[in-house]
Protein backbone atom coordinates (compact mmCIF):
# COMPACT_ATOMS: atom_id res chain seq x y z
CA UNK A 1 0.00 0.00 0.00
CA UNK A 2 1.59 3.50 -1.06
CA UNK A 3 0.29 6.61 0.76
CA UNK A 4 1.62 10.54 0.24
CA UNK A 5 4.03 12.01 2.32
CA UNK A 6 6.43 14.38 3.25
CA UNK A 7 9.86 13.01 2.95
CA UNK A 8 11.88 14.20 5.99
CA UNK A 9 16.05 14.64 5.43
CA UNK A 10 16.57 11.96 8.05
CA UNK A 11 14.65 9.25 5.77
CA UNK A 12 11.31 9.49 7.86
CA UNK A 13 7.94 10.92 6.29
CA UNK A 14 5.47 12.88 7.51
CA UNK A 15 1.66 13.02 6.87
CA UNK A 16 1.76 16.71 8.08
CA UNK A 17 3.67 19.63 7.83
CA UNK A 18 3.42 21.93 10.57
CA UNK A 19 5.57 24.28 12.16
CA UNK A 20 6.06 24.08 15.88
CA UNK A 21 6.49 26.10 18.98
CA UNK A 22 7.87 23.76 21.75
CA UNK A 23 8.27 25.22 24.98
CA UNK A 24 11.38 23.35 27.41
CA UNK A 25 9.40 24.26 30.25
CA UNK A 26 6.03 24.96 31.36
CA UNK A 27 6.86 28.69 32.55
CA UNK A 28 7.27 29.75 29.04
CA UNK A 29 3.85 28.75 27.88
CA UNK A 30 1.88 32.49 28.31
CA UNK A 31 4.88 33.59 25.88
CA UNK A 32 4.22 30.11 23.40
CA UNK A 33 0.16 31.36 23.42
CA UNK A 34 0.91 35.21 22.31
CA UNK A 35 3.53 34.42 19.41
CA UNK A 36 0.68 31.94 18.12
CA UNK A 37 -1.68 34.55 18.22
CA UNK A 38 0.76 36.36 15.93
CA UNK A 39 0.48 32.95 13.51
CA UNK A 40 -3.01 31.09 14.09
CA UNK A 41 -1.38 28.32 11.09
CA UNK A 42 1.60 27.11 14.30
CA UNK A 43 0.93 23.97 16.22
CA UNK A 44 1.74 25.34 20.00
CA UNK A 45 3.10 22.33 22.15
CA UNK A 46 2.33 23.60 25.72
CA UNK A 47 2.80 21.54 28.62
CA UNK A 48 3.29 22.11 32.69
CA UNK A 49 6.91 20.04 33.01
CA UNK A 50 10.20 20.76 32.52
CA UNK A 51 11.37 22.09 35.87
CA UNK A 52 12.51 21.00 39.37
CA UNK A 53 12.09 17.30 38.26
CA UNK A 54 14.48 14.63 39.12
CA UNK A 55 15.95 10.95 37.97
CA UNK A 56 13.54 9.20 35.88
CA UNK A 57 10.78 12.09 35.93
CA UNK A 58 12.92 14.87 34.53
CA UNK A 59 15.03 12.22 31.80
CA UNK A 60 11.06 11.21 31.02
CA UNK A 61 10.34 14.44 30.37
CA UNK A 62 13.65 15.22 28.28
CA UNK A 63 13.11 11.94 26.03
CA UNK A 64 9.19 12.92 25.35
CA UNK A 65 10.16 17.05 24.57
CA UNK A 66 12.87 15.46 21.92
CA UNK A 67 10.33 13.75 20.49
CA UNK A 68 7.70 15.58 19.99
CA UNK A 69 9.74 18.00 18.37
CA UNK A 70 11.64 14.77 16.44
CA UNK A 71 7.96 13.72 15.27
CA UNK A 72 7.90 13.51 11.31
CA UNK A 73 5.42 15.77 11.35
CA UNK A 74 6.42 19.10 11.95
CA UNK A 75 8.38 20.27 9.41
CA UNK A 76 10.29 23.23 11.71
CA UNK A 77 10.19 23.62 15.48
CA UNK A 78 11.09 26.76 17.31
CA UNK A 79 12.12 25.72 21.18
CA UNK A 80 11.61 28.17 23.66
CA UNK A 81 12.90 28.62 27.27
CA UNK A 82 13.18 30.74 30.15
CA UNK A 83 16.90 30.18 30.68
CA UNK A 84 16.26 29.49 34.51
CA UNK A 85 14.49 25.74 33.92
CA UNK A 86 16.22 22.12 34.62
CA UNK A 87 15.15 21.38 30.59
CA UNK A 88 17.16 23.78 28.80
CA UNK A 89 16.01 25.13 25.79
CA UNK A 90 19.20 25.05 24.04
CA UNK A 91 19.91 21.13 24.70
CA UNK A 92 16.16 19.84 23.57
CA UNK A 93 17.35 21.86 20.14
CA UNK A 94 20.31 20.87 19.66
CA UNK A 95 19.14 16.97 19.74
CA UNK A 96 16.19 17.74 17.89
CA UNK A 97 18.76 19.16 15.16
CA UNK A 98 19.85 16.01 14.69
CA UNK A 99 16.83 14.79 11.94
CA UNK A 100 18.67 18.02 10.04
CA UNK A 101 14.83 19.82 10.37
CA UNK A 102 14.88 23.16 10.62
CA UNK A 103 15.06 24.13 14.68
CA UNK A 104 15.10 27.60 16.25
CA UNK A 105 15.54 28.45 19.82
CA UNK A 106 15.04 31.52 22.03
CA UNK A 107 15.56 31.51 25.49
CA UNK A 108 13.39 34.98 27.05
CA UNK A 109 15.64 35.64 29.82
CA UNK A 110 18.26 36.66 26.79
CA UNK A 111 16.18 39.20 25.39
CA UNK A 112 14.61 42.21 26.26
CA UNK A 113 11.48 41.84 27.84
CA UNK A 114 8.86 39.75 26.53
CA UNK A 115 7.51 42.80 23.54
CA UNK A 116 11.14 42.39 22.22
CA UNK A 117 11.13 38.45 22.67
CA UNK A 118 7.73 37.98 20.45
CA UNK A 119 9.00 40.50 17.55
CA UNK A 120 12.60 38.24 17.58
CA UNK A 121 10.30 34.63 17.92
CA UNK A 122 8.17 36.35 14.87
CA UNK A 123 11.42 36.65 12.76
CA UNK A 124 12.52 32.93 13.52
CA UNK A 125 8.98 31.54 12.57
CA UNK A 126 8.78 33.97 9.39
CA UNK A 127 11.12 31.78 6.86
CA UNK A 128 10.21 28.11 8.24
CA UNK A 129 6.43 28.88 7.27
CA UNK A 130 7.60 29.78 3.93
CA UNK A 131 9.89 27.01 3.68
CA UNK A 132 7.52 24.02 5.06
CA UNK A 133 4.85 25.51 2.35
CA UNK A 134 7.11 24.81 -0.39
CA UNK A 135 7.35 21.42 0.38
CA UNK A 136 5.44 18.68 -1.35
CA UNK A 137 3.57 15.42 -0.62
CA UNK A 138 5.38 12.24 -2.55
CA UNK A 139 4.50 8.76 -2.57
CA UNK A 140 6.29 6.92 -0.13
CA UNK A 141 5.56 3.24 1.48
CA UNK A 142 3.99 2.26 4.34
CA UNK A 143 7.01 1.18 5.98
CA UNK A 144 7.75 4.55 7.30
CA UNK A 145 5.20 4.99 9.35
CA UNK A 146 4.43 4.33 13.28
CA UNK A 147 0.84 4.02 14.20
CA UNK A 148 0.25 4.44 17.91
CA UNK A 149 -3.33 2.74 18.70
CA UNK A 150 -5.33 3.17 21.98
CA UNK A 151 -8.63 2.40 23.49
CA UNK A 152 -10.80 5.19 25.60
CA UNK A 153 -14.35 5.88 27.03
CA UNK A 154 -14.83 2.01 26.67
CA UNK A 155 -18.01 0.39 26.39
CA UNK A 156 -19.47 -2.84 26.09
CA UNK A 157 -18.76 -2.69 22.47
CA UNK A 158 -15.20 -1.83 22.34
CA UNK A 159 -14.06 -5.33 23.30
CA UNK A 160 -15.82 -6.72 20.72
CA UNK A 161 -16.37 -4.48 17.79
CA UNK A 162 -13.27 -1.46 17.33
CA UNK A 163 -10.45 -3.36 19.44
CA UNK A 164 -10.62 -6.39 17.60
CA UNK A 165 -11.01 -4.04 14.73
CA UNK A 166 -8.33 -2.07 15.42
CA UNK A 167 -6.10 -5.04 15.91
CA UNK A 168 -6.92 -6.20 12.31
CA UNK A 169 -5.54 -2.69 11.25
CA UNK A 170 -2.40 -3.51 13.68
CA UNK A 171 -1.46 -6.44 11.70
CA UNK A 172 -2.15 -4.97 8.10
CA UNK A 173 0.24 -1.74 9.00
CA UNK A 174 3.06 -4.50 9.99
CA UNK A 175 2.66 -6.84 7.30
CA UNK A 176 3.00 -3.76 4.96
CA UNK A 177 6.25 -3.12 6.85
CA UNK A 178 5.52 -0.53 9.43
CA UNK A 179 5.15 -0.24 12.89
CA UNK A 180 2.15 0.13 15.68
CA UNK A 181 2.74 0.75 19.29
CA UNK A 182 0.51 0.02 22.18
CA UNK A 183 0.69 0.90 25.36
CA UNK A 184 -1.50 1.36 28.68
CA UNK A 185 0.22 -0.39 31.62
CA UNK A 186 -2.24 -0.70 33.68
CA UNK A 187 -4.21 -3.02 31.14
CA UNK A 188 -2.24 -5.42 30.89
CA UNK A 189 -2.36 -6.38 34.34
CA UNK A 190 -3.63 -10.04 34.05
CA UNK A 191 -2.72 -10.60 30.47
CA UNK A 192 1.28 -10.50 30.58
CA UNK A 193 1.71 -14.51 30.76
CA UNK A 194 -0.58 -13.69 26.80
CA UNK A 195 1.89 -10.82 26.09
CA UNK A 196 4.76 -13.02 27.02
CA UNK A 197 3.82 -15.75 24.53
CA UNK A 198 4.24 -13.47 22.04
CA UNK A 199 6.83 -11.41 23.17
CA UNK A 200 10.47 -12.03 20.61
CA UNK A 201 12.91 -12.85 23.64
CA UNK A 202 12.69 -13.41 27.40
CA UNK A 203 14.51 -9.80 28.22
CA UNK A 204 11.27 -8.03 26.18
CA UNK A 205 8.86 -10.86 29.01
CA UNK A 206 11.24 -9.48 31.63
CA UNK A 207 10.36 -5.83 30.76
CA UNK A 208 6.92 -6.45 30.75
CA UNK A 209 6.67 -7.95 34.36
CA UNK A 210 8.94 -5.30 35.50
CA UNK A 211 6.67 -2.27 34.28
CA UNK A 212 3.76 -4.33 35.64
CA UNK A 213 5.16 -4.36 39.33
CA UNK A 214 6.35 -1.04 38.52
CA UNK A 215 2.70 0.12 38.26
CA UNK A 216 1.56 -2.00 41.07
CA UNK A 217 3.99 -0.24 43.23
CA UNK A 218 3.27 2.90 42.88
CA UNK A 219 -0.61 2.65 42.61
CA UNK A 220 0.55 0.99 46.02
CA UNK A 221 2.57 3.57 47.53
CA UNK A 222 -0.17 6.02 46.63
CA UNK A 223 -2.56 3.99 48.90
CA UNK A 224 -4.59 3.03 46.27
CA UNK A 225 -5.65 -0.54 45.01
CA UNK A 226 -5.12 -2.24 41.48
CA UNK A 227 -7.40 -4.85 41.51
CA UNK A 228 -10.05 -2.74 42.89
CA UNK A 229 -9.96 0.04 40.27
CA UNK A 230 -9.63 -1.93 37.57
CA UNK A 231 -12.93 -4.33 37.11
CA UNK A 232 -14.88 -1.85 37.92
CA UNK A 233 -18.59 -1.58 38.68
CA UNK A 234 -19.19 -0.38 35.72
CA UNK A 235 -17.15 -2.91 33.54
CA UNK A 236 -19.59 -5.82 35.37
CA UNK A 237 -22.37 -4.28 34.84
CA UNK A 238 -21.64 -3.65 30.92
CA UNK A 239 -20.91 -7.52 30.71
CA UNK A 240 -17.06 -7.84 31.99
CA UNK A 241 -16.78 -10.50 33.88
CA UNK A 242 -12.95 -10.53 35.21
CA UNK A 243 -9.78 -8.89 35.00
CA UNK A 244 -8.64 -10.80 32.20
CA UNK A 245 -11.69 -10.54 30.12
CA UNK A 246 -11.50 -7.11 30.26
CA UNK A 247 -7.25 -6.99 30.08
CA UNK A 248 -7.90 -8.94 26.83
CA UNK A 249 -10.23 -7.06 25.24
CA UNK A 250 -8.16 -4.16 25.50
CA UNK A 251 -4.88 -5.53 24.19
CA UNK A 252 -7.02 -7.28 21.02
CA UNK A 253 -6.52 -3.46 19.56
CA UNK A 254 -2.60 -4.23 19.08
CA UNK A 255 -3.29 -7.38 17.08
CA UNK A 256 -1.71 -10.57 17.25
CA UNK A 257 1.93 -10.22 15.46
CA UNK A 258 5.27 -10.74 18.09
CA UNK A 259 6.21 -8.53 20.26
CA UNK A 260 9.37 -6.65 19.56
CA UNK A 261 10.21 -5.02 22.26
CA UNK A 262 8.95 -2.69 25.39
CA UNK A 263 9.36 1.04 24.80
CA UNK A 264 9.59 3.71 27.79
CA UNK A 265 7.31 6.49 27.53
CA UNK A 266 8.10 8.72 24.59
CA UNK A 267 10.97 6.04 23.49
CA UNK A 268 11.04 5.89 19.60
CA UNK A 269 11.16 2.09 18.50
CA UNK A 270 14.46 0.63 17.01
CA UNK A 271 13.16 -1.52 13.93
CA UNK A 272 9.77 -2.26 12.93
CA UNK A 273 6.91 -4.45 14.09
CA UNK A 274 4.45 -4.20 17.07
CA UNK A 275 6.19 -2.53 20.74
CA UNK A 276 4.45 -1.96 23.76
CA UNK A 277 4.93 1.51 25.41
CA UNK A 278 5.33 2.13 28.85
CA UNK A 279 2.15 4.75 29.53
CA UNK A 280 -0.78 5.28 31.92
CA UNK A 281 -4.28 5.02 29.86
CA UNK A 282 -5.41 8.90 30.31
CA UNK A 283 -5.71 9.93 27.02
CA UNK A 284 -3.63 13.43 26.89
CA UNK A 285 -0.59 11.53 28.56
CA UNK A 286 -0.85 8.01 26.52
CA UNK A 287 -1.15 10.39 23.08
CA UNK A 288 1.87 12.77 23.99
CA UNK A 289 3.92 9.32 24.37
CA UNK A 290 3.21 7.46 21.52
CA UNK A 291 3.48 10.88 19.49
CA UNK A 292 6.53 11.30 21.05
CA UNK A 293 8.00 7.76 20.50
CA UNK A 294 7.07 9.09 16.41
CA UNK A 295 3.57 7.52 15.44
CA UNK A 296 2.68 9.92 12.73
CA UNK A 297 -0.90 8.87 13.05
CA UNK A 298 -3.51 7.38 15.88
CA UNK A 299 -5.72 4.82 15.79
CA UNK A 300 -8.25 5.52 18.86
CA UNK A 301 -10.81 2.79 19.76
CA UNK A 302 -13.62 3.87 21.43
CA UNK A 303 -17.08 3.27 22.78
CA UNK A 304 -18.32 6.20 24.00
CA UNK A 305 -16.73 8.69 21.45
CA UNK A 306 -13.89 10.46 24.07
CA UNK A 307 -13.06 13.85 21.57
CA UNK A 308 -9.01 13.11 22.04
CA UNK A 309 -6.57 14.57 19.62
CA UNK A 310 -3.18 15.82 19.23
CA UNK A 311 -2.05 19.24 18.07
CA UNK A 312 0.76 16.89 15.80
CA UNK A 313 -0.60 13.68 14.62
CA UNK A 314 -3.63 12.96 13.11
CA UNK A 315 -5.90 10.71 15.82
CA UNK A 316 -8.89 8.55 14.00
CA UNK A 317 -11.92 7.70 16.34
CA UNK A 318 -13.14 4.03 15.74
CA UNK A 319 -16.60 3.27 17.51
CA UNK A 320 -18.11 0.40 17.62
CA UNK A 321 -21.66 1.56 19.19
CA UNK A 322 -24.40 2.19 16.66
CA UNK A 323 -25.26 5.29 19.44
CA UNK A 324 -22.44 7.24 19.55
CA UNK A 325 -21.59 6.95 15.87
CA UNK A 326 -25.03 8.68 14.78
CA UNK A 327 -25.00 10.93 17.60
CA UNK A 328 -21.31 12.01 17.76
CA UNK A 329 -20.79 12.67 13.98
CA UNK A 330 -18.38 15.46 14.41
CA UNK A 331 -15.97 12.45 16.68
CA UNK A 332 -15.96 9.92 15.48
CA UNK A 333 -14.09 8.80 12.10
CA UNK A 334 -15.06 5.29 11.11
CA UNK A 335 -18.44 3.56 12.42
CA UNK A 336 -17.96 -0.18 12.53
CA UNK A 337 -21.21 -0.98 14.66
CA UNK A 338 -22.81 -2.60 11.59
CA UNK A 339 -20.19 -5.50 13.37
CA UNK A 340 -23.16 -5.47 16.26
CA UNK A 341 -26.23 -5.55 13.47
CA UNK A 342 -24.17 -8.85 12.38
CA UNK A 343 -24.10 -7.09 8.55
CA UNK A 344 -19.97 -6.61 8.71
CA UNK A 345 -16.99 -9.13 9.93
CA UNK A 346 -14.60 -7.89 11.67
CA UNK A 347 -12.00 -8.46 8.95
CA UNK A 348 -14.17 -6.15 6.46
CA UNK A 349 -14.20 -3.63 9.42
CA UNK A 350 -10.25 -3.43 10.34
CA UNK A 351 -9.77 -3.06 5.83
CA UNK A 352 -12.39 0.06 5.96
CA UNK A 353 -9.90 1.29 9.07
CA UNK A 354 -7.03 0.53 7.06
CA UNK A 355 -8.55 2.70 3.68
CA UNK A 356 -9.47 5.61 6.65
CA UNK A 357 -5.51 5.05 7.41
CA UNK A 358 -3.90 5.55 4.47
CA UNK A 359 -6.48 8.15 3.02
CA UNK A 360 -5.05 9.97 6.47
CA UNK A 361 -1.96 9.56 5.63
CA UNK A 362 -2.29 11.09 2.52
CA UNK A 363 -3.74 14.06 4.11
CA UNK A 364 -7.28 14.35 4.46
CA UNK A 365 -8.36 15.64 7.84
CA UNK A 366 -9.59 13.57 11.14
CA UNK A 367 -12.73 15.02 13.32
CA UNK A 368 -10.13 15.77 15.99
CA UNK A 369 -8.35 17.82 12.91
CA UNK A 370 -11.59 19.67 12.23
CA UNK A 371 -12.26 20.31 16.15
CA UNK A 372 -8.88 21.44 16.69
CA UNK A 373 -8.68 18.84 19.68
CA UNK A 374 -6.18 17.80 21.70
CA UNK A 375 -3.71 19.11 23.74
CA UNK A 376 -0.18 18.09 25.01
CA UNK A 377 0.36 16.30 28.32
CA UNK A 378 3.44 14.68 29.60
CA UNK A 379 3.39 12.04 32.25
CA UNK A 380 4.75 13.20 35.73
CA UNK A 381 5.60 10.12 37.39
CA UNK A 382 7.51 11.33 40.73
CA UNK A 383 6.99 14.44 43.17
CA UNK A 384 8.82 17.29 42.09
CA UNK A 385 12.08 18.47 43.93
CA UNK A 386 11.55 22.87 44.08
CA UNK B 1 -39.37 -11.38 15.65
CA UNK B 2 -36.29 -9.30 15.49
CA UNK B 3 -33.04 -11.76 15.46
CA UNK B 4 -30.89 -11.70 17.99
CA UNK B 5 -26.97 -11.56 17.28
CA UNK B 6 -24.06 -12.93 19.85
CA UNK B 7 -20.83 -12.32 18.26
CA UNK B 8 -18.03 -15.13 18.49
CA UNK B 9 -14.29 -13.47 18.74
CA UNK B 10 -12.62 -16.91 17.88
CA UNK B 11 -13.33 -20.85 16.89
CA UNK B 12 -12.13 -21.87 20.42
CA UNK B 13 -14.03 -19.99 22.28
CA UNK B 14 -16.76 -21.52 24.56
CA UNK B 15 -18.48 -18.48 24.74
CA UNK B 16 -20.08 -15.72 22.64
CA UNK B 17 -21.55 -11.79 23.31
CA UNK B 18 -24.96 -11.27 22.72
CA UNK B 19 -25.63 -8.13 20.63
CA UNK B 20 -28.98 -7.19 21.91
CA UNK B 21 -31.17 -8.07 25.75
CA UNK B 22 -31.62 -12.11 24.54
CA UNK B 23 -34.90 -13.77 26.27
CA UNK B 24 -35.48 -16.81 28.09
CA UNK B 25 -36.00 -19.28 24.73
CA UNK B 26 -34.94 -16.81 22.10
CA UNK B 27 -32.89 -19.07 19.23
CA UNK B 28 -29.54 -16.74 19.16
CA UNK B 29 -27.89 -16.72 15.63
CA UNK B 30 -23.80 -17.17 17.21
CA UNK B 31 -21.74 -15.26 14.36
CA UNK B 32 -18.04 -15.99 13.68
CA UNK B 33 -16.47 -14.60 10.65
CA UNK B 34 -18.74 -15.62 7.97
CA UNK B 35 -20.34 -18.43 9.54
CA UNK B 36 -22.88 -19.08 11.89
CA UNK B 37 -25.32 -21.45 14.14
CA UNK B 38 -27.76 -20.93 16.67
CA UNK B 39 -27.93 -21.72 20.55
CA UNK B 40 -31.19 -21.49 22.12
CA UNK B 41 -30.88 -19.18 25.20
CA UNK B 42 -32.21 -20.74 28.82
CA UNK B 43 -32.35 -17.62 30.36
CA UNK B 44 -32.15 -13.90 29.56
CA UNK B 45 -29.07 -11.82 28.82
CA UNK B 46 -28.47 -8.56 29.00
CA UNK B 47 -26.88 -7.10 25.78
CA UNK B 48 -23.12 -7.06 26.21
CA UNK B 49 -23.32 -9.56 28.22
CA UNK B 50 -22.33 -13.71 27.42
CA UNK B 51 -24.17 -16.42 27.01
CA UNK B 52 -22.54 -20.57 27.15
CA UNK B 53 -22.13 -22.14 23.81
CA UNK B 54 -21.62 -25.88 25.23
CA UNK B 55 -21.95 -27.56 28.37
CA UNK B 56 -19.15 -26.10 30.95
CA UNK B 57 -17.64 -28.58 33.68
CA UNK B 58 -17.42 -26.79 37.24
CA UNK B 59 -13.69 -25.72 36.98
CA UNK B 60 -13.48 -26.02 33.42
CA UNK B 61 -11.84 -22.71 31.78
CA UNK B 62 -14.17 -19.79 30.09
CA UNK B 63 -12.60 -19.21 26.75
CA UNK B 64 -13.06 -15.58 24.84
CA UNK B 65 -10.86 -14.31 22.59
CA UNK B 66 -9.30 -17.89 22.09
CA UNK B 67 -7.69 -17.15 25.69
CA UNK B 68 -8.65 -17.82 29.29
CA UNK B 69 -10.87 -15.51 31.18
CA UNK B 70 -11.81 -17.41 34.34
CA UNK B 71 -12.93 -20.68 35.60
CA UNK B 72 -16.16 -21.92 35.97
CA UNK B 73 -17.46 -21.98 39.38
CA UNK B 74 -20.33 -24.74 38.64
CA UNK B 75 -21.18 -26.38 35.90
CA UNK B 76 -22.55 -24.32 33.46
CA UNK B 77 -25.49 -25.21 30.66
CA UNK B 78 -25.53 -24.65 27.14
CA UNK B 79 -27.29 -21.17 26.42
CA UNK B 80 -27.13 -19.90 30.18
CA UNK B 81 -25.52 -16.80 30.96
CA UNK B 82 -21.99 -16.42 32.19
CA UNK B 83 -21.13 -13.84 34.18
CA UNK B 84 -19.40 -13.45 37.68
CA UNK B 85 -22.06 -15.79 39.70
CA UNK B 86 -20.54 -18.43 38.13
CA UNK B 87 -17.08 -17.58 36.94
CA UNK B 88 -13.79 -16.43 38.96
CA UNK B 89 -11.11 -14.54 38.25
CA UNK B 90 -7.88 -16.67 37.80
CA UNK B 91 -5.72 -13.47 37.40
CA UNK B 92 -7.59 -11.47 39.45
CA UNK B 93 -7.36 -13.38 42.80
Amino acid sequence: MKITGYMRSDGSVGVRNYIAILPSVGCANDFVLKLGNIYPNVKLLTHRQGCSQVGLDNDQTVRTLIGLGKNPNIAGVLVVGLGCETIKAEYIAKEISKTKKMVECLVLNNENGVASALSKGARLLNPMLQDASKMKRTTCDMEQLIIGVKCGLSDSTSGITSNPATGIVSDMVIESGGTVIFGETPEIIGVDHILAKRSANQDVVNKLHRLINDCKERVKASGGNIQEANVAPGNIAGGITTIEEKSIGAITKGGRKTLQDVLKYGEKPKGKGLFFMDSPGRTPEALTGLIAAGAQIIIFSTGGGSPGGSPISPVIKVTGNRNTAQRLKDIIDVDVSSIIMGKETLKEAGIKIFKKLCNVASGEVTKAEILGYGLISIWNISPLSG
Amino acid sequence: MEEKNAIMMEEKDNVATVLSAVEKNDKVKIILGKNHFTVLAKESIPFGHKVALRKIAKGENIIKYGEVIGRARDEIKKGTYIHVHNTQSIAGK
